[in-house]
């Protein structure tokens, strides 16, 4: 039993770190129809520009005060990850905008590695992983049986808050009913007045946001970051974004909770173990996609950001 | 005017030979650099390690040994009438890459031997094709027997590859060693066991596995991870409800090392142990903590007499990277290579023809090298058969034992 609940915790909390980097994929699939397969990346430049602010811009005195310097370190994270983002998106993907959707995806594909690349040969260090400092409280927090490091709950929290935050930003504010008109059909949407160019940079500047978060938290829960990081941690997102319905918010996180929970369950009760966690998040995806090809919450009832 | 541009072009040449001579001088710090008789052209070692991505460290440090090697052959003129020069090719620790640099390497009729490689499954990918160009192949790091003396290695050794050689120990003596160590003297009964599924880390846990049971101890949890993960909460969790007293793993720091870390915050404080895949500074820096062990092969570099020559040698020049858990393993495979290419042209000249000359000679060779007497059986494994087990204690590895495999 306690092994049970350990595992469900472990899995929540994997969940949420899916769930900040799955909006964004679901978001400007929403918006453009483009799976960008470079957002993994954005979160891995995140965590990158995370440990840079904390390296080189945290004064010495107030590295270990966490309240001042998660902050620091948070704004620098999603900093860099915006700015990556809004190049990504200017000099990548607005010139393709009207191309067939083929060539977009493998820009993706392609900004994608060279990111990785980048980071790799240009970061100080950056061909081995790198520790990342744990800038928040350090230790446990105990439930009974459950032990859970309070970055741990600190990325639960944060994930969401911003998810509800996002969902209502989108629903309520006059920039999400832009967003959801360019969504629905581009072309009446500008015959509204609507600017389709800012609808799409304040997309990607919402998900790039959301990525850096998830970056900095990632590398403050786990002490450790790497390059490839964006990768493994993109492909679980983007199958969240699927799994509850590309184009939808509550989707993509119903989504990313359920893969972080079937992967420790399954690693914990399933035959193989760990060896074949993976296995069982894509048996999931693929059951899932027989009976709702779009996906659980795709349309009808589809946000669509 | 075209005796100005005449003149500019001798300055511009000048210019060019001391830059060149500046770059070479670099890498030579005898007073006879230079002096050899190069007449004859350039000969490579070709080294195959991963250059970037994770294992990095330990890539970096079989290069630059390499070439320390190659550097000093040139100042004392071993192989006559030939510069030599190390090619470098990166394998980012991946089999795939590794056979590419490997074809790279064997279609240059130029390249006498390869250097490499550091990981068990890139070997693998990488023997057949050096193989068919009898080029000699020395690995200051590949662990897993099957390479040696192929499958059936423990019941009917069969040399794999005749152009593969290795100067250190093996997973069947390194294993057990460590398992006698960990049961035996740290008195550790209940052990779980992770690996990485890699050649490496799956030979290195099922020889772990054997010997502890033997010892009297039980396994208790077997898991696997994946070489991309980063959270293992869930794995931790897995091994944590079988109470294990120590945790071995089957792989090398870069996962190793959050993973000794996660599980001593989640609550299991017990020890990891790994092989020489995770005895690296590396290790530490990523998240390895006090009490966890490791074997590696040979004894430790820094406490060799043979050792000093070469480790003062590396520090002299200048290299950014340190030599790491293989570096006095690199040196000695480059000289060994460098030694039998001086005896099988015995002052001759070079031609592809030769390689078999080669590999008759790395085989017969005996020499006594950074790591001590370095010779090669008749399966082409090290009869140096020396291993440490080492400690983290205060931040740093600490030698605890060294001895031989004795059952």
């Amino acid at each position: 039993m306690s092994t049970l609940l350990q595992q469900l915790a472990n899995g929540v909390v994997q969940g949420a770190l899916i769930a900040l980097i799955a909006l964004g994929y679901t978001m400007v699939y929403g918006i453009i129809q483009l799976i960008n397969f470079a957002h993994g990346e954005v979160f891995m430049v995140g965590a990158y520009g995370g440990l840079a602010t904390y390296t080189w811009i945290v004064p010495e005195s107030v590295k270990d005060v966490w309240y001042v310097s998660l902050p620091i370190v948070l704004v620098g994270g999603v900093a860099v990850s915006v700015a990556i983002a809004l190049l990504m998106e200017r000099f990548a993907y607005r010139p393709l905008r009207n191309a067939p959707r083929l060539a977009p995806l493998i820009t993706a594909l392609g900004v994608s590695v060279f990111l990785q690349e980048f980071v790799r040969n240009f970061y100080p260090n950056a061909t081995a992983a790198l520790p990342f400092p744990g800038v928040f409280v350090q230790g446990q927090l105990v439930i009974g049986p459950i032990r859970v490091g309070w970055s741990g709950i600190l990325l639960i929290g944060v994930s969401v808050l911003l998810s509800i935050a996002l969902q209502t930003y989108i629903n309520r504010s006059r920039m999400g009913r832009a967003m959801r008109a360019t969504a629905q059909d581009p072309d009446t949407a500008k015959l509204m007045g609507v600017n389709p160019d800012r609808v799409i940079v304040l997309t990607f500047v919402l998900g790039a946001a959301l990525a850096g978060v998830a970056g900095v938290l990632f590398g403050t829960y786990l002490n450790n970051i790497n390059t490839d990081m964006g990768f493994q941690t993109g492909i679980f997102a983007f199958t969240a974004a699927v799994l509850g319905g590309v184009g939808s918010i509550r989707g993509a996180v119903v989504g990313a909770f359920i893969i972080g929970l079937v992967k420790t369950l399954a690693g914990q009760y399933m035959p193989g173990g760990t060896q074949y966690d993976y296995v069982w998040i894509f048996v999931v995806l693929i059951l899932v996609l027989v009976f709702r090809p779009q996906g659980l919450f795709g349309e009808p009832e589809r946000v669509r950001a | 005017m075209r005796k100005h541009s005449v003149k500019s072009a001798a300055i511009v040449v000048g210019v060019l030979l001391v830059a060149g001579a500046c770059g070479t001088n670099k890498t030579e710090t005898g007073a006879s650099g230079g002096a050899c008789d190069t007449s004859k052209g350039t000969l490579s070692i070709g080294v195959i390690a991963p250059q970037s991505g994770g294992l990095s460290a330990l890539g970096l440090g079989i290069k630059n040994s390499s070439q320390l090697a190659v550097d000093e052959a040139n100042e004392k003129c071993t192989v006559k009438g030939y510069k030599l020069v190390v090619d470098t090719q990166d394998d980012e620790a991946n089999p795939a890459k590794g056979a590419q640099a490997a074809t790279k390497l064997s279609s240059d009729p130029n390249v006498v031997g390869v250097v490499g490689t550091l990981n068990s499954s890139v070997a693998q990918t990488v023997q057949p094709i050096l193989s068919q160009k009898k080029i000699v192949q020395v690995s200051p790091a590949n662990t897993n027997p099957t390479l040696t003396r192929g499958e059936a290695f423990a019941t009917a050794p069969k040399r794999a590859f005749d152009t593969y050689f290795r100067v250190c120990a093996t997973d069947e003596l390194q294993g057990p060693y460590a398992a006698n160590y960990l049961v035996t003297k740290a008195g550790k009964k209940k052990i779980a066991i992770i690996t990485d599924g890699k050649t490496y880390g799956e030979g290195l846990a099922a020889e772990f596995s054997k010997q502890a049971t033997k010892n009297g101890a039980t396994i208790v949890a077997t898991e696997k991870v994946g070489e991309k993960d980063t959270d293992f909460a869930g794995v931790i969790a897995t091994i944590k409800a079988a109470s294990p007293d120590a945790l071995y793993y089957g792989g090398e720091y870069p996962q190793a090392a959050p993973l000794s870390k996660q599980m001593k915050s989640s609550g299991l404080n017990i020890p990891l142990m790994g092989g020489d895949g995770i005895y690296d500074d590396k290790y530490i820096s990523l998240g390895g903590g006090d009490g966890d062990l490791a074997t590696s092969v040979g004894a430790p570099t820094d406490k060799l007499d043979s050792a000093k020559a070469f480790v003062d040698a590396y520090a002299k020049k200048g290299f950014k990277d340190a030599y790491g858990a293989y570096g006095a393993f690199s040196y000695d495979a480059a000289n060994a290579i460098i030694g039998s290419l001086a005896t099988a042209l015995n002052g001759g000249d070079w031609s592809e023809s030769k390689r078999a000359d080669l590999l008759k000679a790395v085989g017969t060779y005996s020499g006594s090298g950074a790591t001590g007497s370095i010779k090669f059986d008749e399966y082409g494994d090290s009869t140096n058969k020396v291993l440490t087990v080492y400690q983290v204690t205060g931040g740093k590895w600490n030698a605890a034992e060294t001895g031989e495999f004795t059952g």
